[in-house]
């Protein structure tokens, strides 16, 4: 049986909505800037795009058979790759004096963002795989 | 957007042909220094905090990334669809691999730079009048970044994968490549709105 013939969750979905809560949450943290956004539904957006991304997680380690070989392989040099993005992206915020609470949560959405990406691209070519 | 794809059965059986099972690198390796160094400016640029750097990398970064977005998913985007699917795949298999290194450098030097850029000059204080044309640049480039992100570069790298199986499915590829060269097109219809915002910011 081909991986493409087993009934799979949405990950590329949930993926995505992790995507725009965290894409939502820094526009608002950046429209604010220099100023601190106002910090509960920045909070809410970071709470909610890591539930998304830990079922979407979880949904996906449930998937028999899949080719957890090719999607390992795709995964970790995606997250090789995003972690580099990611922390540029953390560079700058250092650089601009970005302190506290803010480069907290700032730091969990890259952390998000960073781990959603290898995610949905590991998953986007292991389900055409032959497991 | 104009028709990207014929369908695989309105074409002669000669297009049916399953294309060979094909070798070549997924991330191209002779690119990846010339990917190092634009990154390695782009790190200098933000710490000497260079106008000149910042917007080299920016204006120059953005243009090449509305560029190829529009000529991708405009003019090469039909061009592609009329081909026979040997050809088809012939040609994916030598543009993909550098789009996987190209598109996601473009859009790094771009946003960096740009990022840096607005906070030199002050353009993301609240009080700033270009305030909220760059809020709603963020806004234009959020919805970009969750289609590239999202549909475009798994597309991009599972059409790859699909090019280098010993039976690849042609059906497969054409759908993924109709994802890729769809969402391409449409970040680059959204680049027109990006285009009207810098602009403005550059005029106020």
């Amino acid at each position: 049986m081909g991986a493409h013939d087993v009934r799979l969750p949405p990950v590329q979905q949930l993926a995505i909505a992790s995507l725009v809560l965290i894409i939502i949450g820094g526009i608002d943290i950046a429209g604010h800037l220099p100023r601190h956004a106002p910090l509960g539904p920045v909070i809410a957006l970071l709470a909610a795009a890591a539930a998304v991304l830990v079922l979407n997680a979880g949904l996906l380690a449930r998937v028999e058979p899949f080719n957890w070989r090719v999607f390992r392989q795709v995964a970790g040099w995606a997250a090789l790759g995003y972690v580099v993005i990611a922390g540029m992206l953390e560079y700058v915020f250092v650089y601009d004096h970005t302190r506290g609470s803010q480069l907290l949560i700032l730091t969990g959405m890259l952390l998000v963002f960073a781990a959603n990406i290898p995610l949905l691209l590991g998953f986007s070519v292991a389900r055409f795989q032959e497991p | 957007m104009a028709a990207v794809a014929e369908p695989l059965e309105t074409q002669a059986p000669a297009a049916h042909a399953v294309p060979a099972p094909r070798q070549f690198q997924i991330v191209p390796r002779a690119g990846v220094p010339i990917v190092a160094v634009a990154v390695g400016g782009l790190i200098a640029a933000i710490a000497t905090n260079s106008l000149w750097a910042l917007e080299f990398f920016h204006v120059s970064g953005g243009a090449a990334w509305t560029a190829i977005d529009l000529f991708l998913g405009l003019l090469l985007g039909p061009i592609i669809g009329s081909m026979p699917v040997p050809a088809r795949v012939e040609f994916t298999t030598r543009l993909m691999p550098k789009m996987v290194l190209l598109m996601p450098t473009l859009v790094i030097l771009t946003l960096g730079a740009g990022f840096q850029l607005a906070r030199k000059l002050g353009n993301l204080s609240a009080s700033a009048p270009q305030h909220g044309w760059v809020v709603a640049s963020m806004i234009v480039v959020g919805v970009m970044a969750t289609i590239a992100l999202g549909l475009l570069e798994p597309a991009n790298i599972a059409v790859l994968f699909e090019l280098r199986k010993p039976k690849p499915n042609p059906a497969r590829i054409e759908r993924l490549m109709k994802v890729f060269i769809y969402t391409a097109g449409l970040t680059g219809l959204m680049q027109i709105a990006t285009l009207v915002i810098m602009t403005k910011i550059a005029s106020l």
